[in-house]
């Protein structure tokens, strides 16, 4: 996807100008979030701020309680404990002008109704002061050619875009993306991701949550990870895992044999290994944990596991 | 980039929605086969069962079977337009997720119950002159010809169909899942038309069923459309000896109010939040 060809997209995604200037203060913020289930709580404890303007990706096993998270932050889920604010207001008590400052792309697609795809966007403009024009929407999303298609006979990876397009469609200040690409074919996914790219440029705060760390570490300024209900920890995609990170591991094979050392000082392990080495090292490299790495250590799966 | 700082403008009024939602339920229920045949039609192929069995037999000395019929037939239809479709849709679109997208764009409650409303009225208006056509033209029935009995006719057809709009969202929140909603709402409504004199002559009924039949609306607007389609020394044939247009009236108010207050205190985007 061409930079220049999402031009126009950002102008046309633009959020609505507001009274205001942009107040600097977190656009998201929670305090010891708590939501239980029959006792058990499935968030538990969760802090967290998201600045204005910033992509926010959440991730997490199955279950992790991201969906959850989101469904309070969008006022959908009553919560059991905690302070939540977002855009300024308690999405508790969110009244109709909240609403509208803020979009959500459920994880959950709806089966769709006897509507065709067009007739579906022209239909929820009428619910926006300033909705991006129908045909332009569609082409964002790459649903131009099933204009008109009726919902429910789409494939379900079209009314996952038709989704996304319903989500921006008011020009939110803050988006919320559970699993957006899920289901996409990887041009679809490759496109989503140019949207919520211009999303950014257009001043667009988002919070995704997503399984593919490519996504979070393509598109994310900051991610978090939460497993079992807590934020274990937040961070630039680059620096997640912190010491994790810096661990490198030597390998090499020596007499027919794998052999692995792993440290912090790769460059004093070389130093020694090539002293003492008669010729050549077979097999010789050196690695630093990628995002999976980490994030796989993050959510406590053991190495052997996942070997 | 930086956006000129100027008002973000309200989002549109509840009414400019409410029509959207006309437009777009009205829509939604054409296309849907099951509702034109089991809500729309159904009236009209009661019409046709009952005048190729009964034709023009009598049920008492100037009334053919045809007449008295099409009064339950007609109160039957606007049941099912009403309380039905929107009882059995709502759950549908509960499942199928189409509340859960209202909810989070914050439409207001009212502009939906407005688009269901204004859907319910101009398709119940429409099933209701198809079913007099084909009553009169077909089965020979005599369709009145004073505006008095139009008048009711009117207000009885509007309140039945208020009192099912809002009774048929109270029970959408109450019934579950759409599957449960389209098992249990239909028996509900054949099991009124039974109480309510709509298959069989009403005074010809134990007493008890008449009298639990008086609970609920569909008895006051079939006798209501007795008053409008039969002739007036009919009425000394009703329960009471009279049409009762007084009662009737405010036995159908109480419903809208009553629905009006369970629907609002019971609406639900989605289940269990
Ligand atoms: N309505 C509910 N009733 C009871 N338990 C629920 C309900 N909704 C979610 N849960 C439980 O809460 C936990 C968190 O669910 P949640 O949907 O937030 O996970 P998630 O991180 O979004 O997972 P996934 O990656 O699979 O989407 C799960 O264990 C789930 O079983
Ligand atoms: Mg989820």
């Amino acid at each position: 996807m061409q930079k220049d060809s999402l031009l126009p997209t950002t102008r046309a995604l633009a959020a609505d100008p507001r009274e205001e200037p942009p107040d600097p203060g977190p656009v998201i913020s929670i305090r010891g979030l708590v939501k239980r289930y029959g006792g058990r709580a499935v968030v538990d404890g969760v802090d967290l701020e998201v600045r204005r303007g910033e992509v926010f990706a959440l991730l997490g096993p199955n279950g992790a309680g991201k969906t959850t998270t989101v469904e309070v932050l969008a006022g959908v889920r009553r919560r059991d404990a905690g302070e939540v604010q977002v855009l300024g207001v308690d999405p508790a008590v969110g009244d109709r002008a909240w609403r509208d400052r803020v979009g959500v792309v459920a994880q959950t697609t709806g089966a769709g109704n006897a509507l065709t795809v067009r007739e579906t966007v022209d239909h929820f403009a009428a619910y926006h002061a300033t909705p991006v024009p129908g045909g332009e929407l569609l082409d964002l999303v790459g649903l131009g050619a099933t204009a008109r298609t009726r919902v429910d006979k789409l494939s379900g990876g079209q009314r996952r875009r038709l989704e996304v397009a319903l989500g921006v469609q008011g020009r939110p200040e803050l988006l919320f993306l559970d699993e957006p690409t899920t289901g996409l074919d990887p041009v679809a996914r490759r496109q989503s991701w140019a949207l919520v790219e211009s999303l950014r440029a257009a001043g667009t705060t988002v919070l995704l949550t997503t399984h593919y760390l490519d996504e979070a570490a393509h598109l994310a300024d900051r991610v978090g990870v939460i497993t079992a209900g807590r934020l274990v920890e937040v961070a630039p995609p680059a620096e997640l895992g912190g010491e994790l990170r810096r661990e490198a591991t030597v390998r090499w094979t020596e007499d027919g044999v794998p052999r692995e050392v792993r440290t912090y000082r790769p460059a004093a392990v070389l130093r020694d290994l090539l002293a003492a080495a008669p010729g050549e090292l077979p097999d010789l490299t050196v690695t630093r944990p990628g995002l999976e790495d980490v994030y796989l250590r993050l959510v406590g799966v053991p190495e052997e596991a996942v070997r | 980039m930086t956006a000129p700082v100027l008002t973000r403008p309200a989002p549109p009024s509840w009414t400019r929605i409410a029509r959207a939602r006309v437009l777009l339920e009205l829509r939604l229920f054409l296309r849907e086969p099951q509702q034109v045949v089991f809500s729309f039609a159904y009236p009209v192929l009661m019409m046709v069962v009952f005048g190729s069995v009964f034709g023009a037999n009598e049920v008492s000395p100037g009334v053919s079977f045809s007449q008295y019929f099409l009064a339950g037939i007609a109160a039957t239809g606007i049941m099912l337009t009403s309380f039905q479709a929107v009882g059995m849709g709502i759950a549908e679109e509960r499942d199928r997720g189409d509340l859960a997208r209202l909810q989070v764009l914050g439409t207001p409650p009212l502009a939906y119950a407005g688009g269901k409303a204004g859907q319910v009225l101009l398709s119940t208006a429409a099933q209701l002159a198809l079913l007099l056509a084909v009553a009169a033209l077909v089965y020979d029935v005599p369709l009145p010809d004073d505006p008095g009995r139009w008048a009711t006719f009117a207000w009885v057809s509007l309140g039945g169909a208020l009192a099912g709009t809002v009774l048929g969202i109270a029970v959408s929140s109450g019934v579950g899942s759409a599957r449960a909603a389209a098992a249990g709402i239909p028996a509900l409504a054949i099991v009124l038309q039974f109480f309510s004199g709509v298959f069989f002559v009403f005074t010809e009924l134990p007493a008890w069923m008449q009298q639990v039949a008086a609970v609920f609306p569909l008895k006051w607007m079939t006798q209501g459309m007795r008053s409008v389609f039969l002739p007036e020394q009919a009425a000394a044939a009703e329960v009471a000896g009279a049409w009762e247009h007084g009662r009737t009236a405010l036995v159908l108010l109480a419903w809208v109010v009553v629905g009006t207050v369970l629907a609002a205190r019971t609406f639900r985007w989605r289940r269990g939040a």
